[in-house]
């Protein structure tokens, strides 16, 4: 069980920060951005030890994600996307793809459809989470402005 | 007004956010004492207006559009010290030109290595078995360097990432065949995600929420062309194999 999330907490964590070496993110933030990949990762994780839905847990994720992309962003001053980029890729829905072009292939259409929506709205939760933390964080920002 | 849109190319053509490009020349037009400034940017192209005694206005193409976030980083980093009134106008154009033709920071073999590295993390996130990563990391990185290769042949990005997948399918079913692997769904779907265009995925989201629909909705239709692209040469691998 810890050895479960331990091996996934490494992988995610070493993928996320090669993804950041793809997208040629500088040096200095490859080990935040992994950082924040293996966190959203992990939730993900979690949601889906526990049972739950696997749009719930992606969105969760994706919203965990774009908050502490905001908040690396802020406080190392780069832009967002430096962070919040490959953080989500590992929750891209490939392996539903996968499974519902298999299903054209085998000239299944219903199945290819029925899989294929589902990786729609999977792709839709990652959308919707990143919207999520960005109205948190403008709400944020609005709160602290009138506080000051 | 030079530097304004060297700075807002720069930004474009390295994968930096429509907003922020945007954003980014209207702030560096008012610290250069330029009120009234007026940008209106699209994935292909700036237009940027001057208002003011002498009204300007300049047109720039942009034809080529690559993944460089330090550039974006860089520039964004010049544009706050110009905000703050640190830099000359002069300075900051020979800064700018500076990182325009600055090498990219991770060499091709470099990205090659860690594409293919990524691909053995991600096979063990999709639930597959350690025994299968050198498989996957084979995989992964044969379809990254297969992608760098197709793009620089023809300039149809959808082409090359459509030969990408097939070859990584292919690959996937050989390397299982050879006893190298097991299960070749899981390595196939492993070694696909250097391909998946996950920066414009979030582009897209962030700029149609900064209500730039017209970029917003160019970049998720790109985004969902390469997706169908690697789909499809996922497709044709599988339709091969029966």
């Amino acid at each position: 069980m810890i050895a479960d999330y331990l091996s996934q907490a490494i992988a995610s964590f070493v993928g996320t920060a090669c993804f950041g070496v793809i997208f040629q993110i500088p040096k200095r933030s490859l080990m935040q951005c992994g950082l924040a990949g293996m966190i959203g990762w992990l939730v993900y994780y979690g949601f889906i030890r526990a049972d739950a839905d696997p749009i719930a847990a992606t969105w969760a994720s994706a919203v965990l994600i774009g908050l502490i992309a905001h908040y690396l962003a802020i406080r190392f001053k780069v832009p967002v996307t430096v962070f919040s980029v490959s953080g989500i890729i590992p929750l891209v829905p490939g392996g539903m793809a996968y499974d519902a072009m298999l299903n054209v292939v085998q000239n299944d259409y219903q199945g290819a459809v029925q899989l294929g929506a589902k990786a729609f709205m999977l792709s839709g939760a990652i959308a919707v989470g990143l919207v999520f933390s960005e109205v948190i964080n403008q709400l944020v920002k609005r709160v602290r402005t009138r506080a000051l | 007004m030079e530097v304004c849109l060297l700075a807002g190319k720069i930004m474009l053509e390295n994968g930096g956010e429509t907003y922020r490009v945007e954003d980014t020349m209207m702030r560096i037009a008012s610290a250069y004492g330029a009120e009234g400034s007026q940008s209106f940017v699209m994935p292909t192209g700036i237009m940027f207006a001057v208002e003011g005694a002498e009204t300007s206005t300049r047109l720039v193409r942009i034809s080529q559009r690559s993944t460089n976030l330090s550039k974006v980083t860089q520039v964004n980093d010049i544009s706050r010290r110009i905000a703050g009134g640190h830099l000359q106008p002069g300075e900051a154009r020979k800064l700018l030109k500076d990182v325009e033709c600055a090498t990219p920071m991770y060499p091709l073999k470099i990205q090659l290595v860690l594409a293919a590295l990524a691909s053995g993390c991600f096979l063990i996130l999709y639930d597959g078995t350690w025994s299968d990563m050198p498989a996957a990391m084979l995989c992964g990185g044969t379809g990254f360097w297969l992608l760098g290769r197709m793009t620089r042949l023809s300039s149809i990005r959808l082409f090359g990432e459509l030969i990408a997948a097939l070859a990584v399918g292919l690959l996937s079913y050989l390397v299982v065949h050879l006893g190298l692997g097991q299960q070749h769904s899981t390595i196939m779907i492993a070694s696909v995600m250097p391909l998946v265009p996950g920066l414009l995925i979030t582009n897209a989201v962030r700029d149609l929420m900064a209500g730039h629909l017209v970029s917003g909705i160019s970049k998720g239709a790109e985004a969902f062309l390469t997706a169908f692209a690697i789909g499809a040469g996922i497709g044709i691998a599988l339709t091969l194999n029966g």
